[in-house]
């Protein structure tokens, strides 16, 4: 390993390659910064430009790109309640609020010294558990992943809701029903485009996301112009707030850091899993381990709420290479765009490349690293200005944010059906939300709904059509059991207040 | 009569899980793979039980949580002008080209809101647009389809 460690190290700290971290850091979080544009999108644009490098220096770049589209997707998390990509939604539920609370360059460096210490404790994982951690993902079924996602999106709907689980439920299903229209991966049926060619791809993360999030978040602040509430909340945004984060909120962290770390590494090192479980498991997680008092406080601004998803999130990104490069499994949809460009570089990954390109596999763990510095050294400085965007007014804002909305949707497909679906939804989405309908659990069943139908596949395909599958298995028993347990204690619960009401 | 909005979008929902069950029924999958243990309507097939299954629940189980909504407080006529203005954005961007129309959209979208600084406004559309253009073509290399400005000898 220390032989490793030298050859990443020699690769990774040349002049040319340190350039690129810093590069490829510096736009990732300008372009993750901008909804509508995360790091797939960051990526993708990258990929032909790393043609002209040898294939560790252009993934190197890639992976700067990643870091620094995560953490700017955190910032418009934080900012405008718009992420523009699914791992950080979970970054939205306490730091909008502590932003609405004139906190948000608190907010921000929390994000930032989370993100931090999440990508560089995972790095320091990956580096000492990469091998034993490809056994323990190649352990996990089909089966197993279906109960995965099952756990996934109940918990999600048990914590988002703030006692409303049914309707979290509704949404989860929506998304799901979402996620199955277009074509059927397997067969290439058509499903649900009602013989609209412009459904047949299905409908892209993007404009879902851009539609709940973004824009349905303008037309809400709009809507809500009058109402006293939101009107204290608008005076309040103007105010930036300081940076510094105190005492009291850095005890708290120390605790939040290394166990969402951990969880979001495990997560992130399960083929498919990746930062958006991760970091709704970890704030899930979190929620249930503070004190009562602190409980209170997740969904209004939450020092362990904003600081437990962020972690979770970078530590599942350096987590989301390790199948990547020792299975040849995308951990991530964004990893899995890395994949086709290391292809591309006539680099097959798989548990070979330790042998075959060992300065690829270990330069990229060690990059991680440089990256996390740079990243810190970039952004904390510059916090003050990023959170300058919530000075500009609302009247010059929310056109703003619909502009970036659908301009995101239109450099993607340069079709106007995709415009007019945005605002469907969104229109649906804002109404929703005047009734407390939650959105996460939409999104999170959305980007779940073709894996999870996927590993249903193989898994009644493998038991020929039996549903015996869900308790042949110890694990996969194990997981659905605490999803039961989930729903019961939910729908108990409800009607056990109605009863004591 | 108070009707419970929540049970109302609950009923909708029932509905349409209802409509999208049957239409999942209705996917046409190939012979040879009607009866396999999987195939393209399976999953459908499930999410269309699961939605009637939970809107089903909140219809029935009691509502704790009634949220009521102050419509009077509620800004309905500019939300309404602003959803209009997007629509007509998407339906010219195609045509028209997206300088033009996202500067329009932009500045029109200014005025509804209540602004009337005319610099700022004019600033914060045309030139901000014209930059922002700059940054997906001319740096990133996103392609941006501009008939406006390709008549008129701008935009190659």
């Amino acid at each position: 390993m220390i032989e490793g460690i030298l050859i990443g190290l020699t690769t990774a700290l040349t002049l040319q390659n340190i350039l690129m971290v810093m590069l490829g850091c510096f736009f990732g979080t300008i372009i993750g910064m901008l909804p509508g544009l995360g790091p797939m999108t960051a990526i993708a644009l990258m990929i032909p430009i790393t043609y002209g490098f040898d294939p560790a220096t252009g993934l190197i770049l890639m992976a700067g790109v990643y870091y620094g589209a995560v953490f700017g997707g955190s910032t418009s998390s934080i900012l405008l309640n718009a992420p523009g990509v699914p791992g950080t939604v979970a970054t939205s539920f306490d730091g909008y609020p502590m932003a609405q609370q004139g906190k948000a360059g608190k907010a921000l460096a929390i994000a930032a010294w989370s993100s931090f210490a999440g990508g560089t404790l995972s790095a320091i994982y990956l580096l000492f558990m990469a091998p034993s951690l490809s056994k323990v993902s190649l352990s996990f079924r089909s089966p197993d992943y279906f109960a995965l996602m099952i756990l996934g999106l109940t918990a999600i709907a048990a914590f988002s809701s703030k006692g409303q689980f049914l309707k979290a439920m509704m949404m989860v299903v929506i998304g799901l029903m979402l996620a199955s229209v277009g074509q059927d991966s397997l067969s290439d049926i058509t499903r649900f485009t009602f013989n609209n060619m412009n459904l047949t791809d299905g409908i892209s993360f993007v404009l879902v996301v851009m539609a709940t999030f973004a824009m349905s978040e303008a037309l809400t602040i709009i809507l809500k112009r009058n109402d006293p509430t939101s009107a204290a909340k608008q005076v309040s945004l103007t105010e930036l707030g300081s940076i510094k984060i105190n005492k009291e909120e850095r005890t708290k962290m120390y605790k939040t850091i290394p166990r969402s770390s951990v969880i979001g590494f495990l997560i992130g090192v399960l083929p498919g899993a990746g930062a958006t479980i991760a970091s709704f498991l970890a704030y899930g997680m979190e929620r249930n381990i503070v004190t009562d008092e602190e409980k209170e406080k997740f969904g209004k601004g939450s020092v362990n709420g904003l600081s437990a998803p962020e972690t979770a999130n970078n530590a599942a990104c350096s987590g989301s290479f390790v199948p990547m490069l020792t299975l040849g499994i995308p951990g991530s949809g964004t990893t899995a765009v890395m994949l086709g460009a290391l292809l591309g570089f006539g680099v097959q990954p798989g548990p070979r490349l330790y042998m075959t390109n060992p300065e690829i596999f270990w330069s990229i763990i060690m990059s991680m690293y440089i990256g996390m510095v740079i990243l810190l050294i970039l952004n904390l400085p510059l916090i003050p200005y990023i959170a300058r965007i919530l000075a500009v007014p609302k009247n010059y804002l929310i056109p703003l944010i619909l502009f970036f909305s659908i301009t995101g949707i239109y450099v993607m497909s340069f079709n106007n059906f995709d415009i007019y679906l945005m605002i469907g939804i969104a229109v649906v989405a804002t109404f929703m939300r005047l009734y407390d309908f939650p959105m996460p659990p939409l999104i999170l069943a959305f980007v779940l709904g073709g894996l999870m139908e996927e590993n249903l596949r193989r898994s009644l395909l493998l038991s020929n059509g039996s549903w015996e599958f869900l308790w042949d298995r110890t694990l996969t028993a194990c997981i659905l059991l605490t999803t039961i347990l989930i729903v019961v204690w939910h729908i108990y619960k409800t009607m056990f207040k109605k009863t004591k009401g | 009569m108070n009707i419970n909005t929540t049970k109302v979008i609950s009923l909708l929902f029932f509905i349409f899980s209802a409509f999208y069950l049957y239409t999942a029924y209705q996917i046409q999958v190939f012979a040879f793979d009607e009866n396999a243990p999987f195939n393209a309507r399976t999953f459908p097939i499930y999410l269309g039980y699961a939605g009637l299954f939970f809107s089903g629940l909140k219809l029935i189980l009691p509502d704790p949580n009634t949220i009521k909504v102050q419509h009077k407080t509620l800004e309905y006529k500019k939300t309404v002008i602003l959803i209009i203005i997007a629509i007509i954005y998407g339906a010219t961007i195609l045509k028209v080209g997206y300088f033009l129309t996202t500067s329009l959209f932009l500045f029109s979208s200014y005025y509804f809101l209540g602004e009337r600084r005319w610099v700022l406004m004019f600033l914060l559309s045309f030139p901000f647009v014209a930059a922002f253009m700059y940054l997906l073509h001319g740096v990133l290399d996103i392609y941006l389809r501009d008939p406006f400005l390709k008549s008129i000898g701008v935009m190659g």
